[in-house]
């Protein structure tokens, strides 16, 4: 039987972004997008298409649909998850995106996921590198009434069920749970795969489908925030550090060390 | 009268360190409010009870169900539910360990709540009365202040160590109140099937509170055992930065930051770490933080306190062996 995996890959600003580019209009509360650096699509979430793309693999027969929620789509980044290897994909455009918090976020997402149909894995990054909610899937998972398996290392696809190991700090547990099942997966996870040049131009050829919330029967009421951002700002570092210069490197290094025992540091 | 119902974790035969840190941040909005701050104690006993009302809890839910497995978010976040319809709080406040932050969210979808993840600070806004939660965004690049509406409960998950735990008294006073779960097979849908430690030698990353930090800087793997050894005179562990672990130098269960670990140490001292905003995530929260780089406009120095700008392979031995006459002096 063909397995339904859906992944939810997120557009977000380059993480790597130097801090020098990163500006905050306070008045708006918005980050500005930084000049000529263009948009990425989030770490996580290539791990999560990574994941899928290995499930792919061992149960052989597989359809991969990546979705995406957002505005101002950059095609060229977005169809990245296409050109590893993921089937189809669906962006939810929608002016009224720019104004979702995380509960409205997952509303749209999950009814999307529904609109889609028979599904028995959805796979997530464990949080954007943006606003670093780390929970719009958990919101996922229970508006479904799916299993949820948070930040997993490994995932073994068995017969009906899914085993995910997740790091602990001593260690890792695993979890068993029935498909269908949500699992958000962690960087241990593996490294995403460069896309292949076949890979690429397959992915030229495909339009990603595009909808709107008007297309899974949602209204902007359906999604009024319960949680605003009443500020955004860039904080402002406190710390003055004090260089401490010897007479060379040694000696600078045997100063600090004293240095740090006089303010009891260590 | 209203309540903030915090959820208190258990670790091993204890309660989690955390459990201290959630009663603090409730007493501040409590104080605020006039709320009671009660404790969700699942899986607990009577002397784990009157340990929370040591730490300052009013009151305390004792609730007890053999569905309960260690470890496993589904059977903490139905009892957690079932509280929560019961006691009607205006606030609950998990802690983000593993389990904290798998509940909370949860919990909040589940009522179709607002959550704020991470948070380092709670207050109360003045005009609403609603929660303000102060937390990282853009891998702590910049801050936010984010004010629920007004559906509760407001969810809140505090980050690790963002509030003291008050010194334990015996002579305050609370209630427990033996809560009756009967948890349905159909509310555990995962099971826990097996754990598995992984030694590692010396204190984890989590709990140590000196850090040595390897960066890029130091070109290659071989000076990890110089970290090492400069961390076990003080008891200390060795991180590294995402591009040590990325180049294969260290395995990722090493990695601080925004896709890797968040550290709490009281001192991070960092040798050939550029100080990056994603690396920053994960120990921007480090009282001190130390920094070794022959890079005089890295942004480390931005954040340390105190710093040598210098080839890492001539000032590391010193500090190192100073720090060793110091400690043993």
């Amino acid at each position: 039987m063909s397995l339904n995996i859906i992944v939810c890959a997120k557009q977000v600003m380059d993480p790597e972004t130097p801090l020098s580019a990163f500006h905050v209009d306070e008045a708006a509360k918005r980050v500005l997008p930084a000049q000529g650096i263009p948009p990425v699509v989030n770490g996580f979430c290539e791990n999560a298409v990574e994941a899928a793309l290995k499930i792919k693999e061992a149960a052989g027969d597989a359809t991969i649909t990546i979705i995406s929620l957002g505005n101002n789509f950059v095609m060229d980044v977005m169809k990245k998850p296409l050109s590893m290897g993921a089937d189809q994909m669906i962006l939810i455009q929608d002016p009224a995106a720019e104004n979702l918090d995380a509960l409205g976020t997952a509303t749209v997402l999950s009814k999307a996921i529904e609109k889609i149909g028979t599904v028995d894995i959805v796979i997530c990054g464990q949080q954007a590198s943006d606003w670093d909610n780390a929970h719009v899937p958990l919101g996922i998972s229970e508006m479904l009434g799916m299993a949820c398996l948070s930040e997993a290392r490994s995932i073994d696809l068995g017969d009906g069920t899914v085993t995910v190991a997740s790091s602990r700090s001593d260690g890792y547990d695993v979890f068993e749970a029935p498909l269908p099942c949500l699992i958000t997966v962690s960087n241990e996870i593996g490294e995403p795969r460069y896309p292949t040049l076949r890979g690429i131009m397959q992915a030229s050829r495909k339009s990603p489908e595009t909808w709107t919330l008007n297309d899974l029967d949602l209204s902007e009421s359906d999604v009024s925030p319960v949680l605003t951002l009443s500020e955004l700002f860039i904080p402002a570092s406190n710390r003055q550090c004090e260089i401490i210069e010897g007479e060379d490197d040694a000696d600078s290094g045997r100063l600090l060390a004293l240095k740090l025992r006089e303010e009891k540091i260590i | 009268m209203s309540e903030i119902i915090i959820f208190a974790e258990i670790d091993g035969d204890g309660l989690h360190s955390t459990a201290g840190e959630l009663i603090s941040a409730g007493k501040k909005l409590a104080a605020d409010t006039g709320n009671v701050v009660s404790a969700a104690l699942i899986g607990g006993n009577q002397d784990l009870a009157s340990q929370l009302i040591s730490l300052g809890a009013d009151k305390v839910y004792l609730a007890n169900d053999d569905a309960i497995q260690k470890g496993v978010a589904d059977a903490y976040l139905a009892a957690l539910h079932k509280i929560c319809i019961n006691a009607e709080p205006t606030v609950v406040i998990t802690s983000k360990t593993p389990i904290g932050r798998a509940v909370g969210p949860r919990l909040a979808y589940r009522l179709g709540s607002g959550i704020a993840q991470d948070c380092m600070d709670v207050s109360v806004d003045g005009d609403s009365g609603r929660v303000t939660a102060t937390r990282p965004v853009y891998g702590g690049n910049a801050m936010a202040k984010f004010t629920f509406a007004d559906k509760d409960p407001q969810v809140v998950i505090m980050r690790l160590k963002a509030f003291e735990a008050l010194e334990p008294d015996s002579s305050r006073s609370g209630e427990v109140i033996e809560f009756e779960l009967s948890l349905d097979d159909s509310d555990i849908k995962s099971k826990l099937v097996e754990t598995v430690k992984e030694e590692s030698e010396g204190v984890r990353l989590e709990d140590a509170s000196v850090i040595v930090g390897m960066g890029r800087g130091l070109g290659g793997p071989a000076p990890f055992s110089q970290l090492e050894e400069l961390a076990k005179i003080f008891n200390g562990a060795v991180g590294a930065s995402r591009a040590v672990c990325d180049a294969g130098w260290l395995d990722h269960s090493y990695q601080i930051g925004l896709t890797g670990k968040t550290v709490t140490p009281d001192v991070y001292i960092t040798v050939g770490i550029s100080g990056a905003s994603q690396h920053m995530a994960g120990c921007s929260s480090s009282k001190n933080i130390v920094a070794i780089n022959k890079d005089g406009d890295a942004n480390i120095f931005k954040e340390a306190s105190f710093g040598v700008v210098g080839d890492w392979e001539k000032v590391l031995p010193a500090f190192t062996e100073t720090a060793r006459e110091l400690l043993e002096s």
